[in-house]
C-alpha cells in the first residue's frame, strides 16, 4: 500500500484528475442548466415539434443501460454463475451510477426542474411517467439494498432474494421506459406494444457494452488480466444480445413497413430522412452491429482488445439508434389528415427541422460525467473490482 | 416584560419535563403576544410600500400579511380547476386595488406592493413568472392604445 | 403511559387547537361573506362546430384574434407559441381544397390528461382542457401525446401579460376556448372574430342550443376520429 513509488504516486495523480475532468462535465452540465433556466429552452435546439431532443436521448441511453449492466449480476444471482456473481457488485453499482446520469439529465430538461417536487406530491395514476417515478427511485432502493446484501457478511443469505427482486424489478423498469413510447397512440413512429421487449433485449445488449468497457478500464488500470474463460463467455453473451435486439429493430420496421399508413414513415427512416437513414444504416446497422459482431466473433478475432473495440462500437450504435428513434420518431409530420396533403404556419405535414445547441449536448454528457464520478469513487472506497476467486473452467460452470 | 420575569422564575422551579413543557408553552405564547402588540419596534424597520389605492375589502392588514398566500393559493386551485371564480381572492382583483396609482403595477419599482414586502422578508414569489402585475384596466387601456 | 407522557401528550393537543383555533375563523367568515360562485359544470359541454365551407383561404383572423385576446406574439418560428392555426389541406384521390383551423380539441378523453404526470393536464367538469400551469413540470409529455399537436411549449422568458390570460416560461400552453370569457358569458375570441361566422360555440349537452341542433342536422366529423377521443371540436364539410 507504499504510496511513495513514482509509479503509484502518478497514477493516484492520474485519478484525481480523471476525477476532476468528470467534475468539470458536470460542472459545464449545471452550467448549460442555468443558461437553459434563465433564458429558456429556446437556446436548445428544441422546439415544438421536436419536443423532445438530445437530454433525452441520453438520459434514455443511461437509463436502459442501467437496467441492462445488470445482467451480470442478475445471471449471477438468480442462475447462479459464480464467475458473474463475482462481478455483481461492480454491476449494481454501475447501475446506480447510471441511473442517477440519466435522472439527473431527465429532471433538469424539464421547464420547471425547481417544481420537481410536483411530480412527487401530484401522482396522476394514468401516467406511465408518474409511474416511472416510482420505478426509477424503487430501483435505487433495490439495486442498494442488494448491494448490501452482497457486501455485508451477515445479510449473505438475503444476497438471492434481494438479486431476484432486483430482476423483477429491472425488467419493470425497462418496460416502463418502454411504454412511455408504446403509449403514444397518435405517432407514427410510436405506439407498438414491441418497444417495451425491444427496449429489454437492448437494455442487455447495451448494459453488457458498457460493463465490457468499465471492466477492462478497471482490469487494465490494476495491471490485471480478465481471465479467458470468462471474457470467452461474456463476449459471446454479448454477441448474442446485439443479435437479438437487431432482430427487434428488423421486426419493429417491417411491421412499420407493412402498414399501408406507415410506409411513408419508414421510408423517411430508412431512406430519404436527412441524418436519421444515414445514422440507422451507418451508425446503428454497421458501427453497432456488423462491425462488433465481426469483431466478436470471427474466429481470428474475438481477443480483449477486438471486445473492448467492439462493446465500444455498440454504445456508439446505441446512441445512433436512439436519436433516429426519439428525434427522427418526432421528426416525420404528425398525420392528423389521412389521406390529404396538409400545409400549415406550423410544420404539419412538413419535417421537422431540429439542430442540437452546445448547451443540450453538454447537459447530456453532463450526465455520463455524473455516472463516471460515482463510479470511479465507488470504486475507490469499496470493494467493487471483481474477485476471482475460481479461475477454471469447470469452476465457473 | 413583567411577564417575562415571572416566566423565568417558574422556570426555575420546574423539575419535571411535564412543568418544562408547560413553561415553554407560556412563553411561546409571551413571545407571540409581544411580537404582536409591539408595533412600535416594527414601524422602524418595515418597508415603506406603494400601498396603491388600498382598503380593506377582505380582512384586517395585518391577518392579510400572515395569510394572504394561504388565500391565493386556495383560489387559484379553485378557480383554475373548478371555474369558482371568486372576485374578492383572486390575485387579478387584488392588483386591481393595490396597483401603484402612479404606475399601475404591483412589481414595478422597489417599494411596490408586492415586491417591497418580499423583499424585506427576503421571499421569492414565483406569480409574476405567469401573471401580470400590472391593473387589467390600465393593460387593456395599453394594449389598446398600441 | 406514564404522567410525563400524558401531559405532553394534552399540551400537544392544546397548541394544536389553539392554532386551529386562531386560523380557522378567518377562513371560514371569508368563505361565507362571500359566497362562493357555481364553477364549471358537468351539466354543461363546450364545444364548437366549424363550418369548413365558409371558411376562407388565406383568412386569418381568427389566429389574429386569438393572438390579441390571449397575449401571443403572433410571431410562427419553431419555438413560438401557435395555440390556433390556419391547416390547408388538399384531398390527394379527388384534389378537393379546404382551408380550416386547427386547435385544442378538447378530447372527451384527452391523451394529455392521461399522460401528464403530475394532473396539471386536466379536463374542467364543463369539458374545457386546459394546463394548471401551477402544476406543470414542462416535461412534454403531453406535447408527444396529442394527435392534433394542438399545444405548444414556452421556450421563452415572457414580460407583460394579459391579467386574465396568464402564462410562463417553462410551461405548456394550449386553446383555452377563451376560458376566461366562457366564464363571463362570452364567445371565444376566435368565434366572434371570425367574419364569416364558421365557427359557432354551444353548449352541447343543451339540445335547444344552436350548435346541439345544427350537430343533429348535419353531417360533422371529428378529426382523428379512429381514435375515439370524442373532441368537442366539430368539422362541417370536410
Amino acid at each position: 500500500m507504499a504510496m511513495n513509488s513514482p509509479f503509484q504516486l502518478l497514477r493516484s495523480h492520474l485519478y484525481y484528475g480523471l476525477l476532476a475532468a468528470g467534475g468539470l462535465l458536470v460542472l459545464m452540465a449545471l452550467y448549460s442548466v442555468h443558461l437553459m433556466e434563465s433564458q429558456g429552452h429556446v437556446i436548445t435546439g428544441m422546439n415544438n415539434q421536436i419536443v423532445w431532443g438530445l437530454p433525452h436521448v441520453f438520459a434514455i441511453f443511461l437509463i436502459i443501460t442501467a437496467s441492462g449492466v445488470l445482467n451480470v449480476s442478475s445471471i449471477g444471482s438468480v442462475f447462479n454463475k459464480p464467475a458473474y456473481k463475482a462481478r455483481a457488485p461492480l454491476a449494481g453499482l454501475l447501475s446506480i451510477a447510471m441511473l442517477a446520469g440519466g435522472l439527473t439529465v431527465l429532471m433538469l430538461d424539464l421547464g420547471r426542474p425547481d417544481r420537481i417536487i410536483v411530480a412527487a406530491t401530484n401522482i396522476n395514476p394514468t401516467s406511465v411517467f408518474a409511474w416511472n417515478v416510482v420505478l426509477y427511485s424503487g430501483m435505487f432502493a433495490a439495486v442498494a439494498v442488494y448491494l448490501w446484501t452482497m457486501m455485508e457478511k451477515r445479510m449473505a443469505p438475503w444476497s438471492k432474494p434481494a438479486g431476484f427482486m432486483v430482476f423483477v424489478w429491472r425488467f419493470l423498469l425497462t418496460t416502463g421506459t418502454g411504454v412511455i413510447f408504446s403509449f403514444l397512440v397518435a405517432r407514427q413512429a410510436y405506439g407498438t406494444a414491441i418497444l417495451p421487449p425491444m427496449f429489454i433485449v437492448m437494455s442487455f445488449a447495451w448494459g453488457m457494452a458498457v460493463f465490457h468497457v468499465v471492466q477492462s478500464s478497471i482490469y487494465a488500470w490494476n495491471n490485471k488480466s480478465l481471465d479467458e474463460y470468462v471474457q470467452h463467455r461474456m463476449k459471446n453473451l454479448m454477441g448474442v444480445f446485439v443479435m437479438a435486439s437487431l432482430y427487434f429493430v428488423a421486426v419493429y420496421h417491417l411491421t412499420n413497413a407493412y402498414f399501408a399508413r406507415q410506409i411513408e414513415f419508414e421510408r423517411f427512416i430508412l431512406l430519404e430522412g436527412d441524418p436519421y437513414a444515414m445514422l440507422f444504416w451507418l451508425g446503428y446497422i454497421v458501427l453497432g452491429n456488423v462491425l462488433p459482431l465481426l469483431l466478436i466473433f470471427h474466429p481470428a478475432l474475438g481477443k480483449s482488445r477486438c471486445v473492448l473495440a467492439a462493446s465500444l462500437l455498440i454504445v456508439a450504435g446505441a446512441f445512433a439508434l436512439l436519436y433516429v428513434f426519439i428525434i427522427g420518431g418526432q421528426a416525420f409530420p404528425l398525420s392528423i389528415f389521412p389521406g390529404y396533403e396538409v400545409s400549415s404556419t406550423f410544420a404539419d405535414g412538413a419535417i421537422a427541422q431540429y439542430q442540437p445547441s452546445l448547451p443540450e449536448m453538454l447537459l447530456g454528457i453532463g450526465g455520463i460525467g455524473i455516472a463516471f464520478i460515482i463510479t470511479a469513487i465507488g470504486i475507490r472506497v469499496l470493494d467493487f473490482v471483481p474477485q476471482e476467486i475460481q479461475k477454471s473452467a469447470a469452476a465457473a460452470e | 416584560m413583567r411577564q417575562l420575569r415571572d416566566q423565568s422564575a417558574v422556570l426555575r422551579t420546574c423539575g419535571s419535563l411535564a412543568g418544562f413543557l408547560k413553561t415553554l408553552s407560556v412563553l411561546i405564547v409571551a413571545w407571540f403576544a409581544l411580537s404582536v402588540f409591539s408595533p412600535a419596534q416594527a414601524t422602524e424597520t418595515s418597508p415603506k410600500l406603494d400601498i396603491g389605492k388600498g382598503g380593506e375589502c377582505v380582512k384586517d392588514p395585518q391577518w392579510m400579511r400572515k395569510n394572504h398566500m394561504h388565500l391565493l393559493k386556495h383560489q387559484r386551485d379553485e378557480t383554475v380547476r373548478k371555474g369558482i371564480r371568486e372576485e374578492s381572492a383572486s390575485l387579478k382583483n387584488c392588483i386591481e386595488c393595490h396597483a401603484s396609482t402612479k404606475d399601475d403595477s404591483v412589481i414595478a419599482r422597489e417599494d411596490s406592493f408586492c415586491v417591497g414586502c418580499h423583499r424585506y422578508e427576503a421571499v421569492k414569489p414565483d406569480c409574476f413568472e405567469c401573471h401580470s402585475g400590472t391593473r387589467k384596466s390600465a393593460w387593456l387601456r395599453q394594449r389598446d392604445g398600441k | 403511559m406514564n404522567q410525563v407522557d400524558l401531559q405532553r401528550r394534552s399540551f400537544l393537543k392544546a397548541s394544536a387547537g389553539a392554532a386551529a383555533i386562531a386560523i380557522a375563523p378567518g377562513m371560514m367568515l371569508y368563505q361565507v361573506a362571500n359566497g362562493q360562485t357555481a364553477g364549471a359544470s358537468s351539466k354543461v359541454r363546450w364545444g364548437m362546430l366549424i363550418d369548413t365551407t365558409q371558411c376562407k383561404t388565406g383568412c386569418n383572423e381568427c389566429v389574429t384574434a386569438c393572438n390579441r385576446e390571449n397575449g401571443l406574439s403572433g410571431k410562427t418560428g419553431p419555438t413560438d407559441s401557435q395555440w390556433i392555426r390556419k391547416i390547408e389541406i388538399k384531398d390527394i384521390s379527388s384534389g378537393r381544397e379546404l382551408s380550416l383551423p386547427m386547435m385544442c380539441q378538447h378530447c372527451e378523453h384527452p391523451p394529455c390528461v392521461d399522460v401528464c404526470p403530475t394532473n396539471a393536464s386536466f379536463k374542467r367538469a364543463d369539458g374545457i382542457v386546459l394546463v394548471d400551469k401551477h402544476r406543470c413540470i414542462g416535461c412534454r409529455y403531453c406535447m408527444m401525446a396529442c394527435p392534433y399537436k394542438a399545444r405548444s411549449f414556452v421556450h421563452e422568458p415572457l414580460h407583460d401579460q394579459n391579467p386574465d390570460v396568464p402564462r410562463g416560461k417553462g410551461t405548456v400552453e394550449s386553446c383555452t376556448l377563451c376560458v376566461h370569457r366562457v366564464d363571463e358569458g362570452r364567445l371565444p375570441a376566435c368565434a366572434e372574430a371570425c367574419p364569416n361566422q364558421a365557427i359557432l360555440f354551444g353548449d352541447l349537452n343543451d339540445p335547444d342550443s344552436e350548435i346541439a341542433r345544427k350537430v343533429r342536422s348535419v353531417a360533422s366529423v371529428q378529426i382523428r376520429a379512429d381514435l375515439q377521443l370524442n373532441p368537442g371540436v366539430r368539422y362541417q364539410g370536410m
